[in-house]
């Protein structure tokens, strides 16, 4: 009950050339996505070191969501396919550290896919919500 | 002295800990000893000692000790610090009793470290006996009788009792705490159990190990020695061996951005980091060598000239079990001090 | 337990010295007891034959050292490599941390390394002498008559899961070659894949909650070879010099982990070397286990010159979700 409650913070790393556009057009065309989104702008999905992410979690984030261009369609032609392995690769890491899978999430978004990273953000922050506050992964002192 | 038979021994742990907490070496899942809080079904570790030391009671590796908050123009201070309590530390070795010893030198002479006083005060020391010591042993190379701890009380344990022995008031305190378990005994066993350690300490493959060539005024002869580049050579850098040491008393002060605050904390240093006392000239110490020399002239000679001759190292062995290496003080010792060993 | 002598080495490492192959010669040097050796370069024969050792306690990977070995010394370098050594010494000329031209390496076979702790398990403490033969005689000052232990009862952890007897890189051989080894080097990792996430949570919370930030398991690490490290400088902002809370111990060893996932070549010296007994190693293997799972076998160092997984795609790759699914459906 309390749980639900509680309000998450969700960082979401955005490619400038897809998903931040893909963004603004949900934004235009009135879609509705949760506030509680904060996004930050980066150059190339790629960009996304590790610890960013462990940053994010640690300043207060309950889940971190990367989007990138579809595969093949990356402006410097294949710095998504790099993020996909390297997330993948990081994402299970956490897994194995026990920490909730379902707090991390990559999605390939288009330009033009306003619905889809409208939709995409509210199912994520769903998921997260039900997941309740990052304990896991968190500190304390930045909690306060 | 009060003695007690080694089954009465949860008991005991029970009776301090209705008044103060109680921390034992107990065996962590690895097997190795660690200070672990009484509770029950906490059982004393046979280990000779602690991976880590005890000092981590009296300076921890990291402690905050203020906070900053910030609105407008103002900046309001916060004192973090906690209420202490009273605590037993049961258990310690004569080498690691000797460490506070060397720590108190530094952190409550003036200007007094109030953060460390409050908790030595707070502190009750039970010192256990050595009769299994290890071959990385060398406290005696430092005047220190494993068999006689000193601290607040002193404790001797044999196949099937334990015996104490008050030293000071806090001990008395603690003697008092367990009156009900304990009856008076006479020292013979103890006696006994001393003299046979102590012919084993006489065997230890360390035992002649000498401080004699080392000590205050000796920086001039040791500084340039030519071994230094040789002891070094090998050294990875890394901090175990200034981590695991329960003298080793160098720190940093850092301030930790929380985004909705500052916390000024403080931590262990290790003199082994290239960014040790780095000021705003830079680092002062810039090659491996310099770094470790430094490390031993502070244990051999600085320490030693600023305490009356103390060494600031208690041979409690854990650097030469722990070094990813084994290059270790009593290595050095032997090559720079030359043929007294 | 080992096969090969220390008079061989010797023999070998004086010839070379003589005929002036080399001029320095990195090897283990003897300590106050016979099973603290310290890694040494020795640059004359006096000194080589004085105080080198060869033993069931030579576990030390002498690859990294050759970076700043390389730098100083005139001439060429002898350096003895066991088969897990020689993986890093590969992966080291891929990133090319030092001049092979610089190098002279002799392979050695290696039996497997033992861990003093189990010994020390065995005999108690107080040991006066080991003498390392076919079995390891220990004589220790509270028993009169030595203890025989077979090798193999006290092997260090990773030699336990050797992957391979084989050398991937020497200039000269001594003694036998091996065979690359099928392994149970996973089988705890799977073990751990089989936990549920509490489970694994608590383990690792455990585990990593031992760390003191001592850094050793960086230093020691072969893949581990950057001038400056995130975590030892000041101006990064993540630097730390303890870790504060459980957040900052995870971060550190996820991090690490990450940086060295398709370099690392499994060598082990992580976890040889942690004074607080963390299983550094099953991190690791845990990105060797994925990548080989998801992108093919790879073995970091097996040549030079290959390609990491981290460092290269296909565009067929699995998708980070379906990386949990591969796994669900398995179990």
């Amino acid at each position: 009950m309390q749980m639900n409650e509680h309000k998450p913070l969700i960082v979401a790393f955005c490619c400038n050339w897809c998903s931040y556009a893909g963004a603004d057009l949900a934004g235009n065309n009135r879609l509705n996505y949760p506030a509680e989104v904060k996004i930050i702008r980066v150059p190339c999905s790629c960009r996304v070191n590790p610890m960013f992410i462990l940053r994010a979690f640690q300043r207060g984030a309950d889940g971190v969501i990367i989007c990138g261009c579809h595969p093949g369609d990356c402006h410097y032609t294949s710095g998504n396919y790099y993020t996909r392995r390297r997330m993948a690769m990081l994402f299970s890491m956490l897994d194995y550290l026990g920490i909730e899978k379902e707090r991390t999430r990559v999605e390939w978004v288009s330009a033009a896919e306003g619905a889809k990273f409208a939709a995409t953000m509210n199912d994520f922050v769903a998921t997260v919500t039900a997941l309740g506050e990052n304990k896991r992964l968190e500190d304390l002192r930045c909690k306060k | 002295m009060r003695k007690c038979s080694l089954d009465k021994l949860q008991s005991v742990f029970a009776a301090v800990n209705e008044k103060m907490p109680i921390y034992l070496p107990a065996n962590g899942s690895d097997g190795k000893a660690v200070y672990t809080k009484w509770a029950e079904g906490v059982e004393l570790s046979d280990s000779l000692n602690t991976v880590r030391s005890p000092k981590d009671f009296f300076f921890p590796q990291t402690e905050n000790m203020m906070e900053f908050k910030t609105e407008g123009k103002t900046i309001e201070i916060i004192d973090v610090r906690d209420e202490k309590e009273d605590f037993v530390i049961f258990g310690v070795r004569a080498c690691d009793v000797k460490s506070f010893e060397i720590l108190d030198r530094v952190f409550l002479t003036d200007p007094v470290d109030s953060f460390y006083a409050s908790r030595r005060e707070h502190g009750i020391i039970v010192a256990m006996a050595c009769t299994k010591p290890s071959e990385t042993c060398f406290c005696q190379t430092f005047g220190i009788d494993a068999t006689e701890p000193m601290g607040d009380v002193s404790a001797w344990k044999t196949d099937k009792e334990i015996f104490f022995k008050a030293n000071t008031e806090k001990g008395e305190a603690f003697m008092k705490a367990i009156e009900a378990l304990t009856e008076d005994a006479d020292t013979k066993e103890v006696e006994a159990q001393k003299e046979a350690t102590k012919k084993i300490l006489k065997k230890l493959p360390l035992a002649e190990l000498d401080t004699k060539a080392f000590g205050g005024g000796k920086t001039s002869e040791f500084f340039n020695h030519p071994a230094w580049a040789e002891l070094s050579e090998s050294c990875l850098g890394c901090g175990t061996c200034t981590f695991v040491c329960p003298t080793c008393q160098c720190y940093d002060i850092k301030d930790f951005n929380t985004g909705k605050g500052v916390i000024r904390f403080r931590c262990w240093d290790s003199c082994m980091y290239s960014d040790f006392t780095r000021m705003a000239h830079g680092n002062n110490r810039n090659s491996q060598k310099e770094r470790f020399r430094q490390r031993f002239m502070h244990k051999l000679v600085y320490y030693p000239e600023n305490n009356e001759g103390i060494f600031g190292c208690v041979g409690c062995g854990r650097c030469l079990s722990k070094c990813p290496i084994s290059m270790n003080i009593v290595k050095v010792m032997k090559k720079i001090g030359g043929e007294t060993k | 337990m080992q096969k090969i002598t220390k008079n061989q080495l010797l023999d070998k490492a004086a010839e070379l010295l003589d005929n002036g192959t080399v001029t320095a010669v990195l090897g283990w040097q003897k300590g106050e007891f016979d099973y603290d050796v310290t890694p040494a370069l020795f640059e004359n024969k006096e000194e080589l034959f004085a105080n080198f050792v060869w033993n069931d306690f030579c576990g030390a990977n002498f690859s990294k050292y050759l970076i700043k070995h390389t730098r100083k010394v005139e001439g060429k370098i002898l350096v003895f490599l066991k088969p897990c050594d020689t993986y890093s010494f590969n992966q080291l000329l891929t990133e090319h941390r030092f001049d092979r031209e610089k190098v002279y390496a002799v392979g050695i076979p290696c039996e497997g390394m033992a861990d003093i702790d189990k010994v020390k398990a065995i005999v108690g403490d107080g040991i006066s002498s080991i003498d390392c033969g076919e079995k390891i005689k220990v004589t220790t000052i509270y028993a009169d008559a030595a203890v025989e232990i077979d090798g193999k009862d006290v092997l260090e952890g990773r030699c336990e899961s050797c992957k391979s007897k084989k050398h991937v890189a020497y200039d000269e051989l001594l003694g036998e070659e091996g065979d690359v080894l099928d392994s149970n080097r996973f089988d705890e990792v799977a073990r751990l894949e089989a936990m549920t996430p509490d489970e694994r949570f608590a383990f690792w919370q455990n585990e990593l909650s031992r760390c003191i930030r001592c850094n050793a398991c960086r230093d020691v690490c072969p893949a581990c070879t950057c001038e400056k490290c995130v975590f030892g400088n000041p101006k990064s902002g993540v630097e730390n010099k303890s870790p504060a809370n459980s957040f900052e111990e995870k971060m550190f060893h996820i991090i690490r982990a990450f940086h060295v996932a398709g370099r690392c070549t499994d060598c082990g010296e992580c976890s040889r070397v942690c004074p607080q007994n963390i299983p550094l190693h099953l991190l690791n293997r845990k990105f060797i286990k994925d990548m080989n799972e998801c992108y093919g076998e790879y073995q970091a160092g097996a040549e030079v010159g290959s390609r990491a997984p981290l460092v290269n795609y296909t565009t067929e790759d699995l998708e980070p979700g379906e990386v949990f699914d591969r796994r669900d459906t398995d179990a």
